[in-house]
């Protein structure tokens, strides 16, 4: 299943994209979904507690399950005002 | 059409009242706070006493870095939930609040302003207690970030991890506006 995945702020600089097209396996949750980013991009771990994550533009917990074509986010720790 | 017949027309003239601009918005436009106020003032006429306004400018230094400019960046359809999040709280703790909130996206220059926060109510005490509220709100949980560039480098800089469902940080935010 194909998910797209956005990403923010440093979590962008690191990997070097704002958005990357992610093969997961069906019934991924977004927690896995960044497990495997983190395989792939490991200077994303430090991250891994201070992750928010939303899916289809809504917060979303870490457990929840994803479907095909959902846009899934992780986003650094917050900063604006 | 000639530009000059097209900047007669009666629709261009400067006297021509602005739309109704969104009361919550994220993006690159400089920000209009009279906009902005006319927005949540003009809406009950008579019925609201008191307006107040939060400007976020950007500031020349900051953790003892001399700061050269900052840029920002948004995830711009779920900081725009996350706003209208922060209007449903406000309302649920003083009702009737009117409140608008918007922030800018991109470069910003020192003493620009990067955020703009109206509230109104009866009386003023509670526009100060909402409007505080709010931008101790956006700084928990509007997916906005900024990046830093000051004199030898530059950093993202990273505050709150972003949980709205957070009681306990929902009770710092009314906390600091209700001291």
């Amino acid at each position: 299943m194909r998910v797209n995945v956005r990403l923010f702020a440093r979590l962008r600089d690191i990997v070097g994209s704002a958005e990357i097209p992610f093969d997961a396996t069906p019934g991924a949750t977004l927690v896995d979904v960044w497990h495997a980013l983190v395989r792939e991009y490991p200077a994303l771990a430090p991250y891994t507690t201070a992750i928010s994550a939303a899916r289809n533009a809504d917060y979303a917990p870490l457990t929840t399950a994803l479907a095909e074509g959902d846009e899934v986010a992780f986003l650094p720790p917050v900063s604006g005002g | 059409m000639s530009r000059y017949t097209l900047w007669m027309h009666p629709n261009v003239g400067a006297s021509v009242r602005p739309a109704t601009i969104p009361r919550f918005a994220v993006g690159r436009e400089p920000l209009d706070v009279d906009a902005l106020t006319r927005s949540v003032a003009d809406t009950a006429p008579g019925e609201l006493g008191a307006v107040v306004a939060f400007l976020g400018m950007v500031r020349a230094s900051n953790a003892g870095r001399r700061v050269l400019f900052l840029e920002y960046e948004a995830y711009e359809a779920l900081a725009l939930r996350a706003l209208e999040r922060i209007d449903v709280e406000a309302r649920e703790r003083w009702t009737g609040v009117r409140l608008a909130i918007h922030h800018r996206t991109g470069r910003l220059n020192l003493g620009e302003t990067s955020i703009v926060i109206v509230a109104a109510t009866a009386h003023r005490a509670e526009a100060y207690q909402a409007c505080r509220y709010a931008i101790e709100r956006v700084k928990q949980i509007v997916p906005i970030w900024k990046h830093e560039y000051f004199e030898g480098g530059d950093v993202w800089i990273e505050g709150a991890t972003a949980e709205p469902d957070d009681d306990t940080a929902r009770a710092e935010a009314m906390n600091r506006a209700c001291v």
